[in-house]
């Protein structure tokens, strides 16, 4: 089983407050779910080296294609709204807490 | 026979008779949901001012054109976690309680265009994870069929709404199953298209290699009409294809259909292979070649979907965190903004995912699990392919089961997972499939899954017309 300083590090490294409740119930679950994930090892792959990495985008057959750097002409509303989205703003800008 | 019993179909053939309008349409459905919805639970919003501003415009151009696309002055529901402009769009989560959406997903915007009515938002399981929409923050979709039972997830309010004649068609999501799972507990049509067949722009993300934008509908007839008004190149999603469906004459009579042998294995409900061997023989009476064919790598879909699965959503969930948009916890310091906001916005299902994803893709870990999971993923797809040379179209459940009673899973998140075997092979190999209602048992409906090639929802959406009128 996956113990209580792994769960809690993995949950910092999501930015995830777990409670003391929510730990014991992750360590349980996590444990079983990776137990099963642990299925794959039987699974036969092709050499590390020269196996295939699965790739969406080429499997279906879509062309990567990057959109020109030039800004695409939007409705005024559209920047009002995604402000007034932002929990805190001022001034039609979004309030972060300082950094440093 | 009653105004909400229509398809689109007659509907717009209604419409242009001046039969009956779309405001009369519109306000026999927003009805219909005031008195059934409150026992189904399928809608999280109810936009009637919306809907009936849409019916409306319309019927104007109704009244003074004779010719308007199809979907004109047409009802549906859209799933919660596709963005109407200035409706909330909370994808049944407490982190986006009061998230009003900034602008149109390109599908809205497409059904915007041929005069479609949106009635409302569809309840899911948060972020679309589950398969039943108990992990919803906010109710449970009942099963139309019997209440006592899940509609299946995670698009469930999608298929329920459907279901009980509360809406015409819906938009859904299927990242593992999600359209075709409810749809099929449901009895009702879902086609999960080809990834990169519609445009997902303003859809709220969960996996980005496996999500896609499908419809829900009465008829297969409703749902070509639907996938030809939604897919399409948007140059606001740069995964979607230069794709024009192009609809096809297809017959029965010579037509290879294989029978992946793993499917039919331990864990199927042998009521449900009888129904699915039912559906095989009629097709086998109208001429169809039936080929039995082997996926070998299906035992491994279900660890690799949900190893992709939660490492991609474990980095497209980061962007909750209290500073953006919805809900935001006050802290000392940023770093804590965050941690307190994502603790106590998430629900446990979006937590135990980003936690799964976080573990796969750490230092120590990547290269047993996400690494090995992509190496899978490409043998899964190897499989299809394999396949692909020798049937046209591939015949299997959607589910081993019909839908399970509402609790029966909810404590046990690996046999909730374990519920899309059938389901998530398609969307690692980004292939299409529709759900079609094969047969019932004892009242609950059982979905047949039909499953195409890359971008050959045309021989699919055209195998299950026929197979629709024999069934």
């Amino acid at each position: 089983m996956l113990s209580k300083e792994e769960v809690l590090h993995i949950a910092k490294l999501a930015r995830l407050e777990l409670t003391e409740d929510e730990t014991h119930k992750m360590q349980k679950d996590l444990s079983a779910i990776l137990g099963y994930f642990d299925l794959l090892k039987k699974a036969k792959v092709p050499k590390v080296s020269k196996a295939k990495h699965s790739n969406i985008l080429k499997n279906v057959g879509i062309k990567k294609v990057t959109r020109v750097d030039k800004a695409m002409p939007q409705v005024a509303s559209l920047a009002n709204n995604l402000v007034a989205s932002a929990p805190d703003k001022q001034d039609n800008y979004v309030k972060v807490k300082s950094i440093l | 026979m009653s105004l909400i019993d229509l398809t689109i179909t007659e509907l717009h053939e209604g419409f242009k008779k001046k039969q009956f309008t779309s405001t009369e349409v519109t306000k026999a459905y927003l009805e219909h949901i005031k008195a059934i919805d409150p026992k189904i639970g399928a809608y999280l919003l109810v936009t009637e001012e919306l809907a009936l501003g849409q019916a409306e415009a319309a019927d104007k151009i109704i009244a003074t054109q004779e010719n308007f696309p199809m979907l004109m002055g047409v009802p549906c529901s859209i799933k919660d976690a596709i963005l109407v402009e200035g409706q909330k769009a909370t994808s049944a989560s407490k982190i986006l309680e009061n998230y009003f959406a900034p602008y149109d997903a390109t599908v809205i915007t497409k059904l915007k265009k041929q005069g479609a009515v949106i009635l409302g938002k569809t309840n899911l399981d948060e972020f679309a994870m589950g398969a039943s929409t108990e992990n919803s923050a906010y109710k449970v979709s009942k099963n139309p069929h019997d209440l006592t039972r899940v509609a299946g997830g995670s698009s469930g309010g999608s298929a329920a709404s459907v279901s009980a004649k509360s809406a015409v068609f819906s938009l859904g999501s299927d990242t593992g199953g999600s359209i075709r799972l409810p749809a099929s507990f449901c009895g009702v049509v879902g086609l999960k298209p080809t990834y990169g067949a519609v445009s997902r722009s303003g859809l709220m993300a969960l996996a980005s290699s496996l999500d896609q934008i499908g419809p829900f509908a009465k008829t297969v007839e409703d749902c070509k009409i639907i996938f030809q008004a939604i897919s399409g190149n948007d140059a606001l999603d740069a995964t979607s294809a230069d794709y024009n469906f192009k609809d096809s004459v297809i017959n029965l009579k010579g037509l290879k259909i294989g029978i992946p042998k793993e499917y039919f294995a331990k864990g199927l409900d042998p009521e449900v292979e009888k129904i699915i061997n039912h559906t095989t023989e009629k097709a086998k009476e109208a001429g169809a070649k039936i080929i039995p064919i082997s996926l070998p790598n299906l035992q491994y879909a279900v660890a690799t979907y949900y190893i992709t699965l939660t490492s991609e959503a474990s980095s497209n969930l980061a962007r909750y965190d209290g500073i953006k948009y919805g809900f935001s916890k006050e802290a000392e310091n940023l770093s804590q903004v965050y941690t307190k906001t994502r603790g106590e916005g998430f629900g446990s299902e979006p937590k135990r995912r980003i936690m799964l994803g976080t573990y796969s893709l750490s230092s120590g870990y990547y290269d047993a699990y996400y690494k090995k999971a992509q190496q899978v993923r490409e043998l899964i797809k190897q499989d299809f392919s394999k396949a692909f040379k020798k049937v046209d179209v591939i015949f299997s459940p959607v589910a081993p089961s019909p839908a399970f009673k509402v609790g029966e899973k909810a404590s046990d998140p690996l046999a909730m997972y374990l519920v899309d075997i059938y389901t998530v092979s398609v969307n690692l190999a980004g292939i299409p499939a529709i759900s079609l209602p094969a047969g019932k048992i004892g009242g609950l409906p059982i979905g047949l899954q039909i499953i195409g090639n890359h971008f050959e929802e045309n021989k699919v959406l055209a195998v299950a017309e026929l197979m629709e009128k024999m069934l």
